[in-house]
C-alpha cells in the first residue's frame, strides 16, 4: 500500500490557519507546482464582461482560451444573448511569427457587420502582448470604422490571478460609462454591481428593490446591456456584491461622478435582509424602511417553515466551502448556521489577511481557514474533519465526491438561483439533496458505520 | 447562431477544437504515477482541468509553473524548477509530464535543456522521477495534435533498445475510458501480453476512494513503455496522423519495431480490419466471444435496417474519430451530409473516403470547422441527426436536430467517460442508440401514438 499522508508544502504553511495564534499570509502569487485552484487575469476580466449580452467577446489569441470559455457560465440575459457565441482569432504560427493586428481587424469587422453588437471587447491573451501586438490601436480604429465603442481588455493571463483581471475589466468597462448625454442623478436610483445574473439572480434581487420603491439604473454585469452601463453614473448608489470583481468600478464612479458604494451579499436570510435595510437607509426614507421590512417579513414567513424540515436533517452536519472572493466564505458560513450545519474549513482563492482573520474569528474554534489552496490540502481537511459536504466550484467536486463527501456548487454551474430568500430555500433544497442522499452508504468512508 | 451568410470568416466562431496541452494532459494522465505539469500561466492548467473535469467527473491536477510578468521577461527557467520541486514534494510523482504553452513557447522556453539542468542539479539530493517533456504551442494544432506530441514524445523519451519480447503494443488514440476498458478485454482475449499507451481508463474512470490518492491509480506503466521498441508489433490506431506525430514511426525509425497502422475501430469493417491485424500479429484467431458479438451486431443492423437507411447524418468531431463515425454511419445506410473537424490535418477527405467508400462523394466534407461553419453548412441539407459531442448541442437547439453525443466532450451528460464506441460491441451500443433515437423521432413525429414501432 502506497503512503498516502498528504503534508502541506513547507513554503506554503502560512496560507494555511489551523488554530492557534492567527499568522496568515495572503494575497500572494500561486506558489509554482501546487497546483493551485485559481485561474489567471484573462479568466477574472472574461467572468466580469461575460454577462454583457449586446457586446461581442472576441479573445485574441490561440483557441484555448475561448474554447474553454465558451458559454461557460449561466448568466442569463433577458433579451440578446450574443454573449453566449465564442469568437476568437485562434491565432495559428505565422500570426505569431508576424504578428495578429490585421487579422484581428479583420475578424471584428466581419463580426461586427454580421452580429451588429452595441459593443465589443477584445482580450488579450498571454502572447498578444509578448509578440507585441497593438490592441488598443486596432480598437481604436475600428471603433471609428463601425461606430461602437471596441475596447481592448488587458488581460494577459501572466500579469496575475483573477484579482488583475477584474481591474482590467473594470478599467474597460468605465470607458462606456457616463458616455450617456443626461448627466444628473435619478431620485432614488441604484446600480446593482458585482452580480452575474447566475440562474437569474439579479433579477430576484431587483424585484426586492422595486418593491421598496428604489429604482435600478443598471445591473453590472449581470443581464448587461451597454446603454445602461453608459447610464451608470447617473444612480445614487453602488451596491456592490461580491469580495471586489467589480469594487474597482465602484471607486471609479466615486472618485469621477462622486457616487457612494455599499457592499452587499445576497446570500442567506441576515445576508439579504442586510442588503435591503442598507439601502433604506442609505436614503434615509422611513416609507423605504417599511418597504423593506414589509419584504422581508413577507419573503421570511414563506421562507422559515420551508426550510424546517430541511433543517431537521442537516442539524449537526460539517460543512467545507471554499470559493473564489472571501465575502461569499462569510454569508456561506451564516447561511449553513441558519441549516443548522457547521464550517469546519473555509478558505477563498483571493482573500485578503483581513478577510481571513473576520472568518477565524466568525467561525468556530479549530476551524481550518486555507488561502489559495489546491487539492491535496483541501483533500486532507476535508478528510481529517470528517466533513458531510462540500461547498465550492466544479474543480472542487470530484475532491468531495471521491472521498464520499457530498457537493453544492455554487459557482458557474449551477442552475438553481442560491441568491435572495428564494435561493436561501433553493440552497436548502440543494444542500439536502446531496447531504442526505443514500448513496454515501456504498461509500468506503462510511461503509460500515 | 442566426447567421446564415455562407462568408468566410476570419474569426473562429464556436470551435470544435481545444487547444494542444489539453491532448497532451490527457495524455500524460495514461502514464502511471504521472502528473501532467503546463508551463505557462496558472490560468491555462485551470481552464483545462476545469474542462476535463466537467467530462471525466474524476479529478485531474494538473500543475503549473504559474508565470508572472517576470517569467515573461526573464523566461520561465526558475518558476518551472520550483514548480518541479513542490510538486515533486506534495505529490512524490514517478513520473512529471511537462507540456508547453503558447507563452512559453512563444518567449523561447528551453524546456528540455531547462529539465536537463534541473536533473543534473537535483539527482544528487532526491531520487527524482522520470520528467518528460512535449512541445504543444496551441498556436499549432488541436487538442488531438497535443494528444499525439505527448504520445510521442513520451515514446521518444522512455522507449530504449533491448532484446525483443512477445508482446503487443497499441496506440488507442483519444478514445473513452471504456473504449480502453475494452480494447484491454479483447487484446486479453487474444491471449499475448500487450501494453496500451496511454492508458487512462482507470485514472480518469475510478472508484470512489478511503483515502484521496494524490495521483489516481493506473495507468501505463512506465517500463512498459520502455521496451515498446522491442515488441513484436505495435498497432496505431489512427488514420488522419502524419507520419512526423507518429510513435509508431518513431519506433519504427529508432527499433525497427514492426508497425501495423487502423483507423479507430467504429463500426464492423473499421474493427475487422482491427481484428485481421491482432490475427496477423498473434497468429490466433478472433476469438469465439467477439466473433459472436459480431454475428449478434450484424443481427441487430438487420433488425434496425430500415429506420436507418437513408436518414441524413452531420458528424463532427476529431478527425480521425469522424473517419470512424463516417466509417459506421455508411455501413448502416445512414447518409453523411457533412463531414467535419476543427483538425486540420490535411487528409480527412482522402481517410474519409477510403474507410466509407460509399460515401457520396459531393458531401461536404471540411477541416478546420468550427460550430458556426457546420450550421450554416447544414441548415440547407436538413440532416435528421448531429453526431458528435456535446458541444453540438448549441446547434441541434437552434436547428432543432437530435444530437447523438459521442466522444469528447460530453459536458451535459454522466455518462461521457462511460460511452464505447470500438470494437463490435461500441458498434452496438451506437447502432441501438441511433437506432432508438430514429426510432422515438419516427413515434413521436405524428399524432397517433403508436405503441408498436
Amino acid at each position: 500500500m502506497h503512503d498516502e499522508t498528504i503534508n502541506l508544502l513547507e513554503k506554503r504553511k502560512r496560507q494555511v490557519h489551523t488554530g492557534g495564534d492567527f499568522d496568515m499570509v495572503a494575497e500572494k502569487q500561486s506558489l509554482a507546482g501546487a497546483v493551485s485552484q485559481r485561474s489567471c487575469s484573462f479568466c477574472g476580466s472574461r467572468v466580469v464582461l461575460y454577462p454583457i449580452a449586446d457586446a461581442i467577446h472576441v479573445v485574441h489569441g490561440p483557441i484555448g482560451c475561448a474554447s474553454y470559455t465558451w458559454d461557460i457560465r449561466g448568466a442569463l440575459s433577458s433579451g440578446p444573448e450574443l454573449h453566449r457565441l465564442s469568437f476568437s482569432t485562434d491565432m495559428q504560427e505565422k500570426d505569431v511569427i508576424y504578428g495578429g493586428e490585421s487579422k484581428l481587424h479583420r475578424a471584428l469587422v466581419e463580426l461586427i457587420d454580421e452580429y451588429r453588437p452595441k459593443a465589443a471587447f477584445v482580450y488579450a491573451t498571454c502572447i498578444v502582448g509578448v509578440i507585441g501586438d497593438d490592441v488598443v490601436a486596432i480598437c481604436r480604429k475600428v471603433e471609428r470604422e463601425k461606430g461602437i465603442p471596441v475596447i481592448a481588455v488587458d488581460s494577459e493571463g501572466f500579469k496575475g490571478s483573477k484579482k488583475e483581471g477584474y481591474k482590467a475589466a473594470c478599467n474597460a468597462l468605465f470607458k462606456i460609462v457616463g458616455t450617456d448625454d443626461v448627466q444628473e442623478k435619478i431620485p432614488k436610483s441604484i446600480n446593482i454591481l458585482g452580480d452575474f445574473n447566475l440562474a437569474g439572480e439579479i433579477w430576484i434581487i431587483k424585484e426586492y428593490y422595486e418593491r421598496m420603491g428604489v429604482h435600478v439604473v443598471c445591473t453590472i454585469s449581470g443581464d448587461g446591456r451597454v446603454d445602461d452601463i453608459r447610464k451608470a453614473h447617473r444612480a445614487q448608489v453602488n451596491i456592490v456584491q461580491c469580495s471586489g470583481s467589480v469594487m474597482n468600478l465602484a471607486r471609479m464612479l466615486e472618485h469621477e461622478y462622486g457616487t457612494p458604494s455599499l457592499r452587499a451579499s445576497y446570500f442567506g436570510i441576515e445576508d439579504m435582509s442586510k442588503a435591503l435595510y442598507d439601502v433604506a437607509d442609505f436614503f434615509d426614507d422611513a416609507e423605504m424602511r417599511r418597504s423593506a421590512q414589509r419584504v422581508i417579513k413577507e419573503e421570511v414567513a414563506r421562507l422559515l417553515p420551508a426550510l424546517a424540515p430541511y433543517r431537521k436533517d442537516l442539524k449537526g452536519k460539517k460543512a467545507a466551502v471554499y470559493t473564489g472572493g472571501a465575502f461569499k466564505v462569510f454569508s456561506l458560513v451564516r447561511s449553513l448556521r441558519t441549516l443548522g450545519m457547521e464550517v469546519v474549513v473555509a478558505g477563498s482563492q483571493t482573500g485578503t489577511v483581513d478577510d481571513y482573520r473576520l472568518l477565524s474569528e466568525l467561525c468556530d474554534p479549530g476551524t481550518v481557514i486555507l488561502d489559495d489552496t489546491n487539492p491535496l490540502e483541501l483533500a486532507k481537511f476535508v478528510k481529517e474533519k470528517d466533513v458531510d459536504l462540500f461547498i465550492g466550484g466544479v474543480k472542487e467536486r470530484p475532491i468531495a465526491y471521491k472521498l464520499g463527501v457530498g457537493f453544492c456548487d455554487h459557482n458557474h454551474e449551477r442552475k438553481e438561483a442560491l441568491a435572495g430568500f428564494i435561493g436561501m430555500l433553493n440552497f436548502a433544497k440543494e444542500v439536502h439533496s446531496s447531504v442526505m442522499s443514500p448513496v454515501w452508504q456504498f461509500a468506503p468512508r462510511r461503509a460500515g458505520q | 447562431m442566426n447567421c446564415v451568410t455562407g462568408k468566410n470568416f476570419t474569426a473562429t466562431r464556436n470551435a470544435c477544437k481545444l487547444c494542444a496541452p489539453l491532448g497532451a494532459c490527457l495524455a500524460f494522465r495514461g502514464i502511471e504515477g504521472c502528473l501532467p505539469f503546463l508551463h505557462g500561466s496558472q490560468g491555462c492548467a485551470t481552464y483545462i482541468r476545469r474542462y476535463m473535469i466537467s467530462h471525466f467527473r474524476e479529478p485531474m491536477d494538473i500543475a503549473s509553473s504559474s508565470f508572472g510578468e517576470d517569467s515573461v521577461v526573464f523566461g520561465g527557467r526558475r518558476n518551472l524548477f520550483d514548480g518541479l520541486r513542490h510538486v515533486i514534494e506534495g505529490y512524490r510523482p514517478q513520473v512529471i509530464g511537462i507540456a508547453t504553452t503558447c507563452l512559453a513557447e512563444t518567449i523561447g522556453d528551453d524546456v528540455s535543456m531547462f529539465v536537463k539542468e534541473f536533473v543534473s542539479a537535483e539527482r544528487k539530493q532526491t531520487a527524482l522521477p522520470y520528467i518528460l517533456h512535449a512541445s504543444t504551442p496551441s498556436y499549432s494544432g488541436s487538442h488531438a495534435d497535443g494528444y499525439q506530441w505527448a504520445v510521442r514524445a513520451i515514446v521518444d523519451q522512455l522507449a530504449v533498445d533491448g532484446p525483443n519480447e512477445k508482446f503487443i503494443g497499441v496506440f488507442p488514440g483519444m478514445v473513452s475510458p471504456a473504449d480502453l476498458r475494452h480494447l484491454r478485454e479483447l487484446l486479453d482475449d487474444f491471449g499475448m501480453p500487450f501494453s496500451i499507451v496511454p492508458d487512462y481508463s482507470d485514472p480518469l474512470d475510478g472508484p470512489v476512494w478511503g483515502d484521496y490518492h494524490r495521483i489516481p491509480y493506473g495507468g501505463t506503466p512506465v517500463r512498459e513503455i520502455g521496451k515498446l521498441g522491442r515488441a513484436s508489433a505495435v498497432v496505431e490506431l489512427a488514420s488522419t496522423l502524419s507520419e512526423k506525430q507518429s510513435a509508431a514511426t518513431l519506433l519504427d525509425e529508432r527499433f525497427s519495431t514492426a508497425v501495423f497502422r487502423t483507423g479507430l475501430p467504429i463500426g464492423i469493417r473499421q474493427t475487422d480490419a482491427f481484428f485481421r491485424v491482432l490475427e496477423q500479429i498473434t497468429g490466433r484467431p478472433t476469438p469465439a466471444r467477439h466473433a459472436g458479438e459480431r454475428g449478434r451486431l450484424i443481427d441487430a443492423y438487420v433488425d434496425g435496417h430500415k429506420y436507418t437507411f437513408g436518414k441524413k447524418v452531420a458528424l463532427f468531431g476529431e478527425e480521425d474519430f469522424v473517419v470512424g463515425l463516417a466509417a459506421f454511419c455508411c455501413e448502416i445506410g445512414l447518409r453523411p451530409v457533412l463531414c467535419a473537424s476543427g483538425g486540420k490535418s490535411g487528409r480527412l477527405r482522402e481517410c474519409i473516403m477510403a474507410a466509407a467508400p460509399e460515401i457520396d462523394p459531393a458531401t461536404p466534407i471540411l477541416e478546420g470547422a468550427d460550430f458556426a461553419e457546420i450550421g450554416e453548412t447544414i441548415l440547407p441539407l436538413k440532416p435528421d441527426l448531429l453526431i458528435g459531442n456535446s458541444k453540438g448541442f448549441t446547434l441541434s437547439r437552434t436547428t432543432g436536430t437530435p444530437l447523438i453525443r459521442v466522444g469528447f466532450p460530453i459536458h451535459d451528460r454522466i455518462s461521457g467517460p462511460r460511452s464505447l464506441h470500438l470494437g463490435y460491441r461500441g458498434a452496438q451500443r451506437l447502432f441501438d442508440t441511433v437506432c432508438d433515437k430514429l426510432m422515438e423521432i419516427r413515434q413521436e413525429s405524428n399524432d397517433i401514438g403508436y405503441s408498436y414501432i
